[in-house]
């Protein structure tokens, strides 16, 4: 499992519009690289998620992505508020979203529960007050 | 389902660069809130939302699909237009509702696939 490239992207909160800005060039990359299809779309997907979440809950943070030749590993890092009951935040349908995330599209509690779904290993740590990871694995022939 | 097809049956405008593709769309995804798309829609070829910001783009890309109905009678606001021209993503809007869009364009025939 040798490593093709690391890419590290800083995700501002400050910014809505621009969220999504990352998993967008990390698709690319796997495009340019040439991974099937659906390995892409759940990449994506589930990097998609773990970074509106950082944007809308953890005060913006860092992505850190390391492409293999058979799959890539996602780590979202944030310095946010944390998440008191990480079983209860993986129900579907739990959200602490207010109104106002709502009306910008998000607080469906489906994030984190598609996440897992995406991936092939799903690590998800977090401390009140310190703030949260995810490592996100995906293989590419899964 | 052509996407010229989409825009007659929802009585729509594009509001993109780029020209109507050939491609066949299988199935389609409505709803306001993008997890909820990006969690059941899967293989689907188009998205209606009423979500007017450069996230129901966002989420188009990630998901492969190819073109987004704004419903309600919204101008799609610029960003959103930049960025899906960027893409090459598909914008049209309709002034028909979220129910009244999904309804006349599974009347003409497009379903709703499978909930994954
Ligand atoms: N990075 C984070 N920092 C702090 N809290 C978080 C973070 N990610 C998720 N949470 C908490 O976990 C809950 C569930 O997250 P999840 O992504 O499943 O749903 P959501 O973001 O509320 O809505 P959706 O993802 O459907 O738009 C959130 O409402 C929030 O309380
Ligand atoms: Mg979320």
């Amino acid at each position: 499992m040798s490593q093709v490239l690391t890419q590290k992207y800083v995700v501002g909160a400050d910014d809505f519009a621009a969220a999504g800005a990352a998993s967008a060039a990390v698709k690319k990359t796997l495009k340019q690289l040439n991974f099937p299809v659906d390995f892409i779309r759940r990449a994506s997907i589930a990097m998609y998620e773990g970074e509106i979440n950082m944007v809308i809950h953890g005060g913006g943070g860092v992505a850190s992505v390391e492409i293999y030749e058979d799959c890539v590993k996602i780590i979202l890092t944030d310095k946010g508020p944390g998440i008191p009951d990480i079983e209860q935040a993986m129900q579907e349908g739990y959200s602490t979203a207010t109104d106002s995330i709502r009306e910008l599209g998000f607080g469906a509690g489906m994030g984190l529960p598609n996440i897992k779904k995406q991936s092939d290993d799903f690590e998800i740590t977090s401390e009140v007050d310190k703030g949260t990871t995810l490592i996100i694995t995906i293989n590419s022939n899964s | 389902m052509k996407l010229d097809q989409v825009l007659e049956v929802l009585e729509a405008q594009i509001c993109t660069d780029a020209p109507l593709n050939d491609i066949e769309i299988l199935a389609a995804c409505g709803s306001d809130l993008m997890s909820d798309a990006l969690a059941f829609g899967e293989n689907k070829g188009l998205l209606l939302t009423g979500l007017n910001n450069p996230q129901c783009i966002r989420t188009a890309e990630m998901m492969d699909i190819h073109c987004v109905v704004l419903v309600r009678g919204k101008e799609p606001d610029d960003a959103l237009v930049t960025l899906a021209n960027e893409k090459e993503i598909v914008v049209m809007r309709t002034d028909f509702s979220m129910y009244t869009s999904c309804g006349r364009l599974y009347e003409a025939g497009l379903s709703g696939g499978d909930i994954s």
